[in-house]
C-alpha cells in the first residue's frame, strides 16, 4: 500500500516532467534533453532564495519564475537557430545546454549536495498501524494535478492553447491566420520549462538534495515515462509517468533501490522495440 | 588522399607519437597515453554518428564495460592481452545488443535510449557489488613495465599501439564498400535500401565496430588509471565524446584525432588557467561549461549543423527561408 | 477604380536563381483577377511571396498605396489579405471548428467572428456535419471547403486563392465560383484566383494574367486561341 502511494507520489511528478517534455516535442520535434539540468538550475535558484529569505514559497515562486524564463531565454537565444535538416541538431545542442548549466551551476555552488527542504512533512501517516502517505505527497499530487488541469484547459478552452497548437501543428498556415508562430514556440518552452521545474522543486526533496547532476536519472526516468505514453501524447505522458512511478516504487521496495534505474532501463527498451509510438497509440506501426 | 596515404600518414603520426613519448616529462607523456585512448573511443564513435548518423549518447557506458572487463580478467590473473582481448569481445556482444535496438530506433529516440545505458553504470556496479565494488571500484593490479621503460612510456604505448590498430582497421573498413554503405543509410534509408543495402545490418554492424572501440578505450583507461569505478565514467563523459566528435569534425578519422586531443586539453587548459586562483569549484567545471558552450556555438553557427561539420561534404539540404527566419519549414505531417 | 493591390517588377525565388522575374500586377478592389500558367509557372509562387511567406529579392508589393516590405506574414490578415495555400491549408490534427475558429482568431469582434462562422456553415454544408472532426479525416475536397471557409471567417478584403478547385468535384467548383462572384458584387471583396480549371476561372474573371516561367506573358479580359496553346496548352 504504502509503496503504491509513494509510486503515485514519485509517477506524479514523472508525469509533470514527462508533460514537459511533449510539450516541447509537439512544437518543436525537439527532445529537450537539457531540461533536467534547467530545472536543476531553477531549483538551485529556489532554494537560495529560500535560504535568504527563510520562506519556502517564495523560493518555490522563484523557482517557477526562473524556469518560465530560463525557458523563454532557452528557445529565443539558443533553440530557435537550431537547424531541422536533421533530428540529431537538436538533440547535440540540447546536450551542449546540459554541459553549460551543469558546468555553470558547478562553478557557482560547487559540486557537494546541498540539502532540499521539503514544505511538508514526508513523515507517512498511519491508518491502522499501516503507512500510506505523507503530507509531502499530498502536496504533489495536489501540484501536479492542478498544471495538468490548467494546461488541459489552456490548450482545449482558450483562444492562446488554439494558437499554441495550431502554430506546432503548422507553422506557415498559422502564420496566415496571424498566430505570432515564433511567440507562440517562445510561450511554449517558457511554459514546458516551468513545469520542469515545478517536478524539480517537487523531485529534490525526495532525492539526495541539490547537485548539477541531480536530475539526470529523472531525467531518464520521464524521457521513459513520455516514451511510454507516446511522445505525441499529453494524457499519455501522464499515465506513462504514474506508470513508471510506480514500477519504480515496486522495485525499489522489492529488489532495492540500485535496482530502480536498471528496471527503467528495461522498461524504455522494452516499450521502443515493442510499441514505438507508446502503449496507447492506437497503431504500433510507426517510425521512430 | 587515397586510402593508402591515408593508412600512411596514420602510421606516421603514431610513430612520431612515440617518439615525443621518449622525450616527453612523464606527466606529458600520461596525458599522450590519454589521447590515444580517447582516440580509440572517438574513431569509432565518429564512425557511428558521422558516416552512419547514429548518435550514441552511451559509449561512456560501453567504455565502463572495457575497462571493468579488463580489471576483472587482469585481477583473475590474466595476461594483459588476453584481458584486451576479453574487454573485446564482451564490449562487442553489448554493443551488437544494444546496436540490434538501436538499428530500430531514430533520432531522439536512440539518443533517449543510450542516455539510460549511460546513466545506469553506477546502479548496475551497485546492483552487483560483490562483482564491481559499487561506488568504490576495482584496482587494476598491473605488473610492471618490461626493462628501463617508465609506466608512463609503457602506457602511452599500448594506447598509441592500440590507437594505431584501430584506426588502420577503421580506415580500411570505412575506405572500402561498408563505407560507402554506411553513408548511403546515414544520407537516404530508403534510397539505400533500394539500392540493396542491407539498412539494419548496416547500422547494426556500425554499432558493434564503435562499441569495439570503445571497448577498447574504456580497457586503456582502466590501464592508464590502474583501476576503475563508476565516476570514472559519468554521463558527462558520453557527452564530452559526442561533443569531441562534432567539434573535431565529424566522420573523419582525423577529426577524431583533433577531438580526442581537445578532450585531454581543454581540461588541462583549465587547470593551468584555474591553478593560481584559488577556485576548486572552477577546477572540472569550467571545461564542462566551456565545451557546452563551443559546441552550441559550432552547431549554430554551422549551416544545417551537424550535416555541414562533415569535411569535404556539404549538407544536401537547402536551407529554405523559413529556417533562416527561426521557423520551419512545413512538415510533412500537416501536408493535407 | 483604384488598384488594391499593386506588384513592381517583383522578383523573388528559392535559392539563388529567382523563379518570378520582375512581375507587373495591378488588382482593382472588387475585382476578380484569374492567374493562370501550366505547371511550374510560379504562380504559388507569387501568391507565397505576395503574402510575405517568401521574401522578394527586387521589386515591392503594395497594397492600397502602401509598401509592404517589412510587414510580417502574420500581419497580413489584420491588413484584410487572407491566403489559402494550395492543397494543405487544413491543420489536420485540428477539428473542422477549431479549424474555422482559428480564421477569426486575430479578430477583435468576437460577435461577427461567431457569425461569420455560422454564414460559412451555412454556406458549406459538408462542414456543419462534421463540426467535430478532426481535419485528417475530412476528403480532399471538404479540406479544400475548409480552407477557403476559414479565411472566410476573417471577412478579408483581398482573398490570394490557390486552386481551389483542387480536388472539388465540377458541381462544388462552380458553387465556389459563383460564391466568389456574388462575395465581390456584395461585399466588394477583391480575389486573385489561381486556376488550372481555366474556363471556370475565366468565367468569373474581370481580368485574367497569364504566367510562363515567371513572367507575365499576357494579361487582359480574353485569352484568345493562340494564347491558349501557347501557354496553357489546350
Ligand atoms: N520550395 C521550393 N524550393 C525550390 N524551388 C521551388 C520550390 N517551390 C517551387 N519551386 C520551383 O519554382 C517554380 C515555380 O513553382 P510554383 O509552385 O510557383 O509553380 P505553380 O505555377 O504554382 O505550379 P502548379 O500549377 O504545379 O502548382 C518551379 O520550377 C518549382 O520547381
Ligand atoms: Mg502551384
Amino acid at each position: 500500500m504504502f509503496l503504491t502511494f509513494d509510486g503515485l507520489s514519485r509517477g506524479a511528478v514523472y508525469a509533470a516532467f514527462a508533460l514537459a517534455l511533449v510539450l516541447i516535442w509537439r512544437a518543436t520535434r525537439i527532445v529537450n534533453f537539457a531540461q533536467g539540468a534547467m530545472a536543476v538550475a531553477t531549483a538551485y535558484a529556489g532554494f537560495e532564495v529560500s535560504a535568504a529569505t527563510g520562506s519556502y514559497w517564495l523560493g518555490f515562486a522563484v523557482a517557477i519564475a526562473a524556469g518560465l524564463i530560463l525557458g523563454a531565454v532557452t528557445e529565443r537565444v539558443v533553440m530557435r537557430f537550431v537547424d531541422h535538416s536533421s533530428p540529431l541538431n537538436g538533440v547535440v545542442v540540447a546536450l551542449g545546454l546540459v554541459l553549460v548549466i551543469q558546468g555553470g551551476l558547478g562553478m557557482i555552488f560547487g559540486s557537494e549536495f546541498r540539502p532540499a527542504e521539503a514544505p511538508f512533512s514526508r513523515d507517512a501517516f498511519t491508518v491502522g498501524g499501516v503507512a500510506l502517505l505523507s503530507r509531502f505527497d499530498l502536496f504533489v499530487f495536489a501540484a501536479v494535478g492542478i498544471v495538468v488541469v490548467l494546461l488541459a484547459l489552456l490548450f482545449t478552452r482558450t483562444h492562446t492553447g488554439l494558437r499554441m497548437r495550431a502554430a506546432a501543428f503548422a507553422p506557415d498556415v498559422s502564420r496566415l491566420l496571424g498566430v505570432n508562430v515564433s511567440g507562440m514556440l517562445t510561450l511554449g518552452w517558457a511554459l514546458a520549462a516551468a513545469v520542469g521545474s515545478l517536478a524539480g522543486m517537487l523531485v529534490l526533496p525526495t532525492e539526495l538534495g541539490l547537485h548539477p547532476n541531480a536530475m539526470d536519472i529523472v531525467f531518464v526516468s520521464s524521457f521513459t515515462a513520455a516514451v511510454v505514453g507516446g511522445l505525441d501524447s499529453a494524457i499519455g505522458s501522464v499515465l506513462g509517468g504514474l506508470i513508471v512511478g510506480l514500477l519504480l516504487s515496486y522495485v525499489s521496495g522489492y529488489l532495492g533501490a540500485t535496482v530502480a534505474p536498471i528496471a527503467v532501463l528495461i522498461l524504455l527498451v522494452v516499450v521502443l522495440l515493442g510499441r514505438p509510438g507508446g502503449l496507447f497509440s492506437r497503431s504500433a506501426a510507426r517510425t521512430v | 588522399m587515397s586510402g593508402k596515404m591515408k593508412i600512411a600518414t596514420i602510421v606516421a603520426g603514431v610513430a612520431v607519437v612515440v617518439v615525443l613519448t621518449l622525450v616527453f616529462p612523464p606527466f606529458r607523456t600520461y596525458q599522450l597515453a590519454t589521447v590515444g585512448a580517447y582516440l580509440c573511443v572517438t574513431a569509432g564513435l565518429t564512425v557511428l554518428t558521422g558516416l552512419n548518423g547514429q548518435l550514441s549518447l552511451g559509449h561512456g557506458a560501453l567504455m565502463a564495460t572495457g575497462a571493468y572487463t579488463l580489471a576483472l580478467s587482469v585481477n583473475a590473473g590474466w595476461p594483459l592481452t588476453a584481458a584486451f582481448a576479453a574487454a573485446l569481445v564482451v564490449t562487442t556482444v553489448i554493443g551488437g545488443v544494444v546496436g540490434l535496438a538501436a538499428a530500430r530506433l531514430r533520432g531522439p529516440y536512440l539518443a533517449g535510449l543510450t542516455l539510460a545505458v549511460a546513466v545506469v553504470v553506477p546502479a548496475i556496479t551497485s546492483t552487483f557489488d560483490g562483482t564491481f565494488n559499487s561506488d568504490q571500484g576495482l584496482s587494476v593490479a598491473l605488473e610492471p613495465p618490461p626493462g628501463t621503460v617508465t609506466v608512463e612510456q609503457w602506457q602511452a604505448w599500448l594506447a598509441w599501439g592500440a590507437a594505431l590498430i584501430v584506426l588502420v582497421l577503421l580506415q580500411l573498413l570505412i575506405g572500402g564498400r561498408f563505407g560507402r554503405e554506411l553513408k548511403a543509410v546515414r544520407d537516404d534509408e530508403t534510397a539505400a535500401r533500394l539500392a540493396g543495402v542491407g539498412v539494419a545490418r548496416t547500422q547494426v554492424l556500425a554499432f558493434v565496430v564503435s562499441a569495439a572501440c570503445a571497448g577498447i578505450g574504456g580497457a586503456l583507461f582502466a590501464v592508464l588509471a590502474q583501476s576503475v569505478s563508476p565516476g570514472a565514467f559519468p554521463l558527462s563523459l558520453s557527452l564530452f565524446l559526442v561533443m569531441a566528435i562534432v567539434i573535431g569534425g565529424l566522420g573523419s578519422l582525423a577529426g577524431a584525432a583533433w577531438g580526442a586531443v581537445l578532450l585531454v586539453a581543454l581540461p588541462a587548459l583549465a587547470h593551468t588557467v584555474t591553478e593560481g586562483i584559488d577556485a576548486q569549484r572552477l577546477e572540472g567545471n569550467l571545461p564542462l561549461a566551456l565545451f557546452g558552450v563551443t559546441l552550441i556555438v559550432v552547431m549554430l553557427a554551422a549551416p544545417g549543423g551537424i550535416a555541414a561539420l562533415r569535411p569535404f561534404k556539404r549538407s544536401p539540404f537547402k536551407r529554405s527561408p523559413f529556417t533562416k527566419a527561426g521557423l520551419r519549414p512545413l512538415r510533412k505531417r500537416s501536408k493535407a | 477604380m483604384t488598384a488594391l493591390l499593386r506588384t513592381e517588377s517583383l522578383t523573388a525565388g528559392y535559392g539563388a536563381a529567382p523563379v518570378l522575374h520582375e512581375v507587373d500586377l495591378d488588382v482593382n478592389t472588387g475585382s476578380i483577377t484569374a492567374v493562370l500558367g501550366a505547371n511550374g509557372a510560379g504562380k504559388t509562387t507569387l501568391l507565397r511571396t505576395l503574402s510575405g511567406l517568401l521574401p522578394a529579392t527586387h521589386g515591392r508589393v503594395l497594397l492600397d498605396g502602401k509598401d509592404l516590405r517589412g510587414v510580417r506574414v502574420e500581419e497580413m490578415v489584420r491588413r484584410g489579405v487572407a491566403h489559402v495555400p494550395e492543397g494543405r491549408g487544413v491543420v489536420t490534427e485540428l477539428t473542422v471548428d477549431e479549424n474555422l475558429r482559428l480564421g477569426g482568431l486575430w479578430r477583435k469582434d468576437r460577435a461577427d467572428v461567431r457569425k461569420a462562422m455560422t454564414e460559412v456553415y451555412e454556406l458549406f454544408e459538408p462542414l456543419a456535419r462534421r463540426r467535430k472532426f478532426p481535419g485528417h479525416q475530412l476528403s480532399g475536397g471538404e479540406r479544400q471547403l475548409l480552407a477557403l471557409g476559414r479565411a472566410l471567417v476573417g471577412r478579408p478584403r483581398l482573398l490570394l486563392l490557390d486552386e481551389p478547385s483542387l480536388g472539388l468535384a465540377p458541381k462544388i467548383t462552380a458553387q465556389i465560383m459563383t460564391l466568389l462572384g456574388t462575395l465581390r458584387d456584395r461585399s466588394g471583396l477583391t480575389v486573385l484566383l489561381v486556376e488550372q480549371n481555366v474556363r471556370g476561372a475565366l468565367a468569373i474573371a474581370d481580368e485574367a494574367v497569364v504566367l510562363a516561367l515567371g513572367r507575365v506573358v499576357t494579361r487582359g479580359t480574353d485569352i484568345d486561341d493562340e494564347m491558349r496553346h501557347a501557354y496553357l496548352g489546350f
